[in-house]
């Protein structure tokens, strides 16, 4: 047999030069006459490494990144090779996750059926088919997986709102919508294994009694939008999907529909309505989607993470999963490094490390090498955290008790030449920006607050607009309907909570003058 | 004359756009996707015949597409670059790299060059932010971008 490589086809893999190193790869081993093949896998999650080619050999597969184009000829040479990691699987930051949700990630070829199925796919499913609905239900519950879209609820009691309740036709919808800043992990499930997220989501009908399941992704991810249609198809074909699921009496269908640039329609019910056709604005609570969603129909809406992590859940037992982790946040947590920071990535792990240990031992600090100054972790709605608070653990109730998010798990870091009173501009700016409008704390609100920080800046009376600014921040959390008029205010207070100097500097100095 | 064929032709191409997703449940963002991706924006046309077919009004249609950012009502230039605007991007430097590109280019946000070359177009989060500053260039992705990156690739394409 032929040696056997590894280029990642993932987006970030892609959008550094992938495709140009799998090419030149190729005719440097046409032009040796070498019988090889290249796999274009999805991505281990180790982007500052992108693209990491990978050799296979006796030992385990090799690495090297990030690989160029004209470093490809060396690499085949063999012997020491500045680019070389060693054994992929011993490289520390890879070595320290507990890899649940992401086990076959970037190390499969996405889109084989029989790759997924050698690592352990269709398990959970299979295993599922075997229980009554209740079951499944029960055992999701049991796991204490908690929705990672970033609300944190219980999956379990979600299910089993939609089991419970009656209607004809109930649906699966994967909010896929992935808009917060310094998140990825979604997209790169979708990339890079495709078939987990489509277990999951059979699993999930089967459990609520669900025919037909929706995956609403943005348009900013064609990759994603192209590979997860292929691997529908590719289901359908094997009697994954379809009529009869592995040949149960269970029918489950899908589809893949794509946003258009709007963020709002990551909140749930702007989604449904989005998918219906209409402009999407959000919906009052209740009726609650698990009793009124898609149509009209009780509809589970999960996220990427949570439907994909049922797979292991149903194949493993909910006590394996739920034995990882601290307090009230149960399994395992794909966190993404983003930002400026060294080791930038995907770092899936038990819930309970430390912002310290994430951004320094594993992240390696800053990439400019200069000092942090904040990071902010759950995206454009999350709190700013100073380095005082990096002691603060990777858990649901630690985050909410410091007045912050760990939403989609992102985690964006800023070196000491950030600009608070700018960084809270734009969280206003960007809710001016999505807001559906429905509500004046939101769409008005925002405006406004734009206004005030441009005020501060300019150091006109700033005690008062702060404490207009504090103001407004108290009307937009209370009034708003939805989490992004809601949540807004909390980079904006953290800015301003944490980083005082940043917003009377110019003041400060125009008085000294 | 050219004018009316050219209508008509909107209209047909639309038809057929419609027939593929008609079935669907909720096809109306399906086939505005497929009418900009033919047409690279959205006709009035184009509207008429959506609303016709769906049974809903102008206004109805009109409403929803103005709701998305990503759908127009006017031609782009030849390419799109939109460029990342959010947090990431921005911890990497990326304001200043827009404010560069505009500069470079000679155009602000949402504006085409005047050659109808380049369309440039603010964007929130690639799914890129681990190799920030990100861009897209018409369907295509770049991460850790600078300014000679970014004006090469205008310079690439046609
Ligand atoms: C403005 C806004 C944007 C949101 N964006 C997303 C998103 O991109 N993906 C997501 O899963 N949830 C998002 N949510 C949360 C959803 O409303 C919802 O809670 C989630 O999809 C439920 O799935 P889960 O229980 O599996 O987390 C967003 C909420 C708001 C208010
Ligand atoms: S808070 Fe903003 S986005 Fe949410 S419903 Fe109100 S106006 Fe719409
Ligand atoms: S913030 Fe720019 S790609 Fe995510």
């Amino acid at each position: 047999m032929g040696a056997v490589l590894y280029v990642p086809c993932d987006a970030a893999a892609l959008a550094v030069g992938a495709d140009r190193v799998a090419e030149t790869l190729a005719d440097e081993l046409r032009t040796r006459g070498v019988d090889a093949t290249i796999i274009r896998n999805g991505s281990r999650g180790m982007h500052w490494l992108e693209p990491l080619v990978e050799i296979e050999t006796e030992q385990g597969r090799i690495a090297y990144g990030p690989v160029k184009p004209s470093d490809v000829a060396g690499l085949l040479d063999g012997g020491d090779h500045p680019l070389c990691h060693g054994l992929t699987e011993e490289i520390p930051y890879l070595k320290r996750q507990t890899r649940l949700t992401f086990s076959r990630c970037g190390i499969t070829d996405p889109l084989s059926l029989e790759h997924y199925e050698m690592h352990h796919g269709f398990l959970g499913l299979k295993r599922a088919l075997e229980m009554t609905p209740a079951e499944i239900v029960q055992d999701v519950t049991d796991s204490g997986l908690r929705g990672r879209g970033g609300a944190g609820f219980p999956t379990g009691i979600k299910w089993n709102t939609v089991l419970k309740a009656q209607g004809a036709q109930k649906y699966i919808v994967c909010n896929a919508d992935e808009g917060d800043s310094g998140t990825f992990s979604d997209r790169m499930i979708m990339e890079g294994d495709p078939f987990v997220l489509i277990e999951g989501m059979a699993i999930a009908g089967i459990a609520v009694g669900a025919t037909k399941g929706y995956i609403y992704t943005r348009s900013e991810y064609p990759h994603a939008v192209a590979i997860m249609q292929d691997a529908i198809k590719i289901a359908r074909k094997a009697g994954i999907l379809g009529a009869s699921v592995m040949g149960s009496d269970h029918a489950f269908d899908m589809e893949v529909r794509e946003g258009a640039g709007a963020y709002v329609c990551g909140e749930e019910t702007s989604l449904l309505n989005s998918l219906e056709g209409k402009r999407g604005i959000v919906r009052a609570k209740p009726p609650l989607p698990a009793i009124e969603g898609l149509f009209g129909c009780p509809t589970v809406v999960n996220n990427v993470m949570s439907l994909a992590s049922v797979p292991i859940i149903m194949d493993r037992g909910a006590r394996f999963y739920r034995d990882y982790g601290v307090g009230y946040s149960h399994g395992t947590i794909p966190i993404q490094l983003t930002g400026n920071i060294k080791n930038s990535g995907l770092f899936e792990t038990a819930f309970g490390l430390t912002l310290n240990e994430l951004i320094y031992d594993i992240g390696g600090g800053t990439l400019s090498g200069r000092p942090v100054k904040a990071v902010q972790v759950g995206g454009p709605l999350g709190a700013y955290f100073p380095p005082s608070l990096f002691d603060t653990i990777f858990d649901y109730e630690a985050f909410i008790e410091r007045n912050g998010m760990i939403g989609h798990a992102g985690i964006v870091v800023f070196d000491d030449t950030v600009d608070m009173l700018k960084q809270a501009r734009f969280a206003m700016e960007f809710c001016a920006i999505e807001s559906c409008g429905k509500c004046t704390p939101c769409r008005i609100g925002s405006v406004r607050g734009v206004e005030v920080l441009d005020r501060i800046a300019e150091g006109d009376q700033p005690e008062q607009q702060v404490e207009l600014l504090t103001d407004l921040c108290d009307t937009m959390k209370m009034g708003s309907l939805c989490a992004l008029g809601g949540f807004a205010p909390y980079p904006v207070m953290s800015s301003l909570t944490h980083f005082p100097q940043d917003f009377h500097v110019k003041p400060l100095t125009d008085a000294a003058e | 004359m050219a004018l009316q064929t050219q209508s008509q032709d909107i209209e047909k191409e639309t038809a057929a756009i419609i027939d593929v997703h008609e079935h669907q449940e909720g096809p109306l963002l399906p086939i505005l996707h497929d009418v900009q991706g033919k047409f690279g924006y959205v006709p009035e046309d184009a509207l008429l015949k959506i609303a016709d077919r769906l049974n809903l009004s102008r206004a109805e249609v009109h409403g929803t597409m103005s709701f998305y950012p990503d759908f127009r009502t006017e031609p782009a230039g030849r390419h799109v670059l939109k460029v990342c605007r959010a947090e990431a991007c921005q911890s990497m430097g990326g304001e200043k790299l827009a404010d560069d590109i505009q500069r470079d280019l000679g155009i602000k946000w949402h504006e085409t060059t005047p050659d109808g070359k380049v369309t440039l177009e603010p964007v929130y989060c690639l799914g890129l932010c681990s190799c920030a500053p990100a861009a897209m260039m018409d369907g295509n992705l770049h991460g850790r971008l600078d300014e000679d990156a970014v004006l090469k690739l205008v310079e690439e394409v046609k």
